[in-house]
């Protein structure tokens, strides 16, 4: 279905939430009911003065009744379809239950996302039993003692007399396999009290601290003043790896803060616009930290919101700031032609793509990406490059001035019948 | 000579018992406690039987049976394995190795010794 086939979905969401009638709205626009009827159930294609007086009506942008703001939202109800329902899940008309019910919609998707979470959890537990070794150990430990424990008892038990020195020695291998149990349970209990220690082990430590940024807006005020990162409050994050990532990226955070201050970067962005090289050049600073710079100001600096992603060198997301229209899937699941994997084969050379995402969603994107060493380089170490992509929308009136790059959000999801990059089959046999 | 069994195991408590149980049942046991030379022991011991413990110091028991898989003279000779890992992967593992029975600790006695006895029945049939 193509994008704007959903703009009567939009406006019939819009209307009820802001409770008109359809007669109410059709008299305020000057159409019939039948008329705005058949706009609302995609029988009629609207645009021009029509759809600009709609919104209005509406109280809403013409642009959130074309494109809508659940790009993501289909991708994710898609991507749920495709790994548990995909045999009775109607995948053709995921945008309409997106579009007719948006709750309910983005009600299944964070049910997935959380089933996706747990299953996590326990891959990550089950490889913690085969690999950790010292659990190994311990565990093999206090079975091995029990096996000797179990077979000298039976011995003990058995009827009948048991010479005076075999009854000597098994009671003294059963002490001491008693007291060996003892010690290897106590120590058993005391490594699985340590490692657990005020974890919740659900959730994925990356997700948890994407989380707790998003919660913030991305902005710290506390750095932005010079404040310590020790003040940053990391109690809802349920992990020690989320709190230790956490820390890193305040870390990182405060640096940027302190090389580009909040007051004289956002004058800099008055006099040069948003050219991430000029920023480069005003502070000194690498393209690396203008674009996290960029992706950490408070809401409302910039015109629109801009997305971000960093990946290391094996295509691992490390970080993500969604951003609408622009599908951002789960770790180790992103479309290849993305730009921020195109720079990890060209080190050190920024890259500039303006991309579409198949699908539904018509919007543009300008992708900025570069790729840069994790460390300061070193004679005879191979660098590890970690990859960060600045996602910027492509304001309406310039789109169509250049042949965007078609990129997808994942594979399983992607409509792309001829891809090179193609890792496994979709689940889509056309177009939305 | 009657029936020779030899036990590589490194817990010696576990040793004991079982040679104990075995000697009982009319069986010859020798004990070895360690993996690095296990191969050449068993090779050596003209045993009828070997029982093999997974984790052994010097070399694992899973590496042992492998090499005595690859050798003419141990090829065919019956192995009992005893493990505290019971996962399905380590039981795959073994028996691409060629085990002849595999058993997880903590076992019972009367598990150990139908398992040698049948092993032993079965190897005199062919």
């Amino acid at each position: 279905m193509a994008r704007d086939t959903l703009t009567g979905s939009r406006i019939r969401e819009r209307r009820q939430v802001v409770g008109f009638r359809q007669a109410d709205l059709a008299r305020k626009v000057g159409i019939s009911a039948s008329y705005l009827n058949l706009i609302e159930h995609n029988r009629r294609r609207i645009g021009g003065k029509l759809l600009v007086n709609i919104a209005s009506a509406l109280s809403v942008e013409p642009s959130a009744l074309t494109e809508g703001a659940e790009a993501a939202l289909i991708s994710a109800l898609r991507e749920a379809a495709a790994t548990d329902g995909a045999a009775i899940a109607e995948t053709d008309r995921a945008d309409e239950l997106a579009g007719r019910f948006p709750g309910w919609a983005e009600l299944l998707a964070q049910l997935f996302r959380r089933v996706n979470s747990l299953e996590r959890t326990v891959e990550t537990l089950s490889d913690r039993l085969t690999h950790d070794p010292n659990l190994a150990a311990s565990l093999h430990e206090v079975l091995s003692t029990a096996a000797a424990i179990r077979s000298t008892a039976a011995i003990l038990a058995e009827p009948g007399e048991l010479a005076a020195e075999w009854r000597d020695r098994f009671h003294r291998n059963l002490h001491q396999d008693a007291e060996r149990l003892a010690e290897s349970s106590k120590s058993l209990v005391a490594y699985l009290d340590d490692t657990d220690a005020g974890e919740d082990r659900t959730g994925v430590p990356v997700e948890q601290v994407e989380t707790f940024v998003a919660a913030r807006g991305h902005h710290f005020a506390e750095l932005e003043r010079g404040e310590a990162v020790a003040n940053v409050p990391l109690s809802e994050l349920r992990s020690g790896a989320a709190r230790d990532i956490a820390r890193k990226w305040l870390d990182i955070y405060a640096s940027d803060a302190q090389a580009m201050p909040l007051d004289r970067f956002v004058d800099a962005l008055d006099r040069t616009g948003l050219e991430p090289m000029a920023l480069c050049h005003e502070f000194g600073v690498d393209l690396v930290a203008v674009f996290r710079r960029l992706a950490s100001l408070p809401e409302g600096t910039l015109p629109h919101e801009v997305g971000l992603v960093v990946c290391d060198a094996s295509g691992s997301i490390l970080f993500r700031k969604a951003i609408a229209g622009f599908a951002l899937p789960r770790h180790g699941e992103s479309c290849p032609l993305w730009p921020l994997f195109t720079a990890l084969g060209r080190p050190l050379v920024p890259i500039r793509r303006r991309v579409w995402q198949l699908g539904r969603n018509t919007a543009e994107f300008d992708c900025l990406a570069v790729a840069w060493p994790q460390e300061m380089p070193d004679f005879n170490a191979d660098p590890v490059y970690r990859s960060i992509m600045l996602i910027l929308p492509v304001p309406t009136a310039e789109r169509g001035e250049t042949v965007p790059l078609p990129v997808g959000s994942s594979c399983r999801v992607c409509p792309s019948k001829e891809c090179a990059a193609r890792r496994e089959p979709s689940v889509l046999s056309e177009g939305f | 000579m009657g029936r020779r069994v030899l036990l590589i195991e490194d817990e010696p408590n576990i040793a004991e018992a079982i040679r104990f149980l075995l000697t009982r049942d009319g069986w010859h046991v020798e004990t070895h406690a360690d993996g690095a030379d296990a191969v050449e022991k068993i090779a050596g011991a003209s045993a009828d039987l070997i029982i093999l413990d997974v984790m052994l110091p010097g070399k694992s028991g899973m590496d042992i049976l492998r090499e005595l898989r690859d050798r003419d003279d141990t090829r065919d000779l019956p192995v009992l394995m005893l493990t505290a890992r019971g996962q399905s992967r380590d039981r795959d593992m073994a028996e691409k190795a060629g085990v002849s029975r595999f058993m997880t600790k903590p076992f019972s006695n009367a598990e150990v010794l139908t398992a040698v006895r049948d092993l032993h029945a079965q190897a005199s049939q062919t």
